[in-house]
């Protein structure tokens, strides 16, 4: 740590000196607990699963006849037999790809969007009750839009990945925009910043934490469409899969698809979450 | 005095609607404050000094009356006027330094970008803060960002420093060691100040003229009182000084005074 060049005392309170230490991020300790109890209640799941398979849905694969049925696509994850017939990996790549896209999308649009809603009382006033009613819209219902406007599944569901997506960044940067601190945008009022200065060295920054907010937050519901949008469109991906298996009733390839969906919409949580605390910390 | 004052208050008012009816924060404050003056607006809390302060910034606009400063009347913010709010408002986006460049880069863009740097280096090493240039305000106590908020002030070089409350939220320790960094730079420059305070003691280690507000609504100014300590001031010979405390009483009944009448317009010094 650097010392302060002062010729103060400033060491002699400790509640300055406290808080000239350069903020120092540790890693959280991992507890024991934390990792005995989510196996405790994997076990837990488990157990249930398997007493619902042997007695009352005959139907449901255990989970070792899941395992059987599904350990190719998982050991070996990017085999290709067909288009039918894909590993995991393979599927779960599709599904991302076209995750990517509409969620590219919902942030192309919804960023600009955020901010216009934050600048301007006008278009705030026009907007809002707008994007109260277009929220709520299932991804199920855009999707025949979609369809209709396009003509062709792939950009229907993206279409639908993106209006779906697109409202908690709109909605977050518009709050961020809002609650900048009237402190900041005095300053820049003192020193006269011409209007795109003001809004690339002040605004844009202070923003920053509340978009990357409705960043992630689009990402997971990207991540829910895309199931939804897969299946109705039929195109390839875990989606897709999910729905072309339960038609050719493998049903322990339905528990591996919502197995996959779970883990991956983990990873890109976690993943926008690190991107999101980066933002928090400036 | 020099015959024209650099800032000159004429029957400044404010007044904000409301659903009760129009409500008088401030009325007829007449201030004249010559170049190179060091004014501090005392008075109780909510009685509108800030309210006066951000009329002079241009932040706010008078519902009566006019802010001239230099020549021309004050009609919205600009950069000669260097301001310190009560909380340091640095970007926490930018190093100290790149915070005070801001500053730089917009009030002397004629100047080369190395003349710039060296600019925002003098301004923080005038504050002690050289070595904390590439640092963020995060990572720096309390009273360092203050400091760095005085820093891009100065390096402005504006015609008047117009601070509201800076050091009213640092502890008392490092109150004291800014107030004594402030009075240090202001000897070495003379810049004019128009400084808000509610402290006493820090109005008259620093002020030439002590500026008394009297209670809201419709606060004026109640007293001006002439500051006699010789400068430099240090603050230690001024607690040794007599004059001191009489001067320390007479603000004080003021203050107190403030609760039970109303001042006599006469009082109003022109
Ligand atoms: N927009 C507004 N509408 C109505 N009243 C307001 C508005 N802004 C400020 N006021 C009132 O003006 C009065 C003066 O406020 P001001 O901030 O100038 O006081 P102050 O003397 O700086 O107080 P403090 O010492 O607490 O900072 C307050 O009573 C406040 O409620
Ligand atoms: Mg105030």
């Amino acid at each position: 740590m650097k010392v302060p060049a002062l010729p103060s005392t400033l060491s002699a309170n400790p509640s300055t000196a406290g808080n000239a230490a350069p903020a120092k991020r540790s890693l959280p300790r991992v507890e024991p607990a934390s990792i005995i109890l989510p196996l405790l209640a994997g076990a837990g799941v488990l157990l249930i699963w398997t007493a619902l398979s042997q007695t009352v849905s005959p139907d449901l694969p255990s989970p070792l006849r899941t395992w059987q049925e599904s350990k190719r696509y998982v050991l070996d994850p990017f085999f290709k037999d067909g288009e039918m017939s894909q590993g995991i990996g393979r599927l779960a790549f599709y599904s991302l790809m076209r995750v990517i896209k509409g969620y590219a999308l919902a942030l192309l649009f919804g960023t600009p969007l955020g901010f216009l809603i934050g600048l301007s009382k006008f278009a705030s006033r026009a907007l809002d009750p707008l994007i109260q009613v277009l929220r709520p819209i299932s991804p199920l219902a855009w999707l025949p839009l979609g369809l209709v406007i396009f003509q062709r599944s792939e950009p229907a569901a993206l279409f639908t990945i993106a209006l779906c997506a697109m409202w908690p960044t709109v909605l977050n940067t518009a709050v961020g925009v809002r609650s900048i601190s009237t402190d900041y945008l005095n300053v820049g009022r003192v020193l006269n910043l011409p209007r795109r200065k003001m809004f690339f060295s002040i605004i844009l920054p202070a923003t920053l934490p509340y978009v990357f907010t409705g960043y992630r937050l689009s990402l997971g519901i990207a991540w829910l469409v895309i199931v939804a949008s897969e299946m109705l469109t039929g195109a390839p991906g875990v989606g897709g899969f999910l729905w072309q298996e339960y038609n050719s009733l493998v049903y322990s390839h339905i528990i591996l698809s919502i197995l996959t969906i779970g883990f991956i919409g983990f990873l890109l949580d976690r993943l926008m979450g690190a991107v999101e605390a980066r933002f928090k910390t400036t | 005095m020099n015959p024209r004052p650099l800032l000159e208050l004429m029957q400044l008012g404010k007044t904000y609607p409301t659903p009760q009816g129009p409500a008088v924060i401030v009325r007829d404050v007449n201030l004249k404050i010559a170049e190179g003056e060091f004014v501090c607006l005392i008075g109780h809390s909510g009685c509108g000094k800030s309210t006066v302060l951000s009329i002079v910034m241009g932040l706010n606009e008078p519902t009566t009356g006019s802010a001239i400063l230099g020549m021309r009347e004050i009609d919205g913010p600009g950069t000669d006027r260097g301001v310190v709010f009560q909380s340091p408002s640095l970007f926490p986006w930018l190093t100290v330094e790149q915070n005070i460049q801001l500053a730089v880069d917009q009030v002397k863009p004629r100047l080369s970008p190395a003349e710039r740097l060296a600019c925002a280096k003098e301004a923080l090493a005038q504050v002690g803060l050289a070595g904390e240039a590439d640092r963020h305000p995060a990572e720096l106590s309390a009273g360092m960002r203050q400091r760095a908020g005085i820093a891009r002030a100065l390096a402005m070089d504006p015609k008047i420093l117009l601070l509201d409350e800076p050091f009213s939220l640092l502890d008392a320790l490092t109150r004291m060691e800014l107030q004594d960094e402030l009075l240090r730079i202001w000897e070495q420059h003379r810049k004019t100040v128009l400084m808000v305070t509610h402290d006493v003691d820090e109005a008259l280690l620093l002020a030439d003229r002590i500026v008394m507000m009297t209670n809201g609504p419709a606060a004026t100014i109640g007293r001006i009182m002439t500051v006699p300590f010789a400068r430099p001031r240090v603050r230690a010979q001024l607690a040794d000084n007599p004059e001191y405390y009489r001067a320390r009483d007479s603000l004080i009944a003021f203050l107190e005074g403030q609760g039970n009448e109303l001042p006599k317009e006469e009082q109003c010094p022109a």
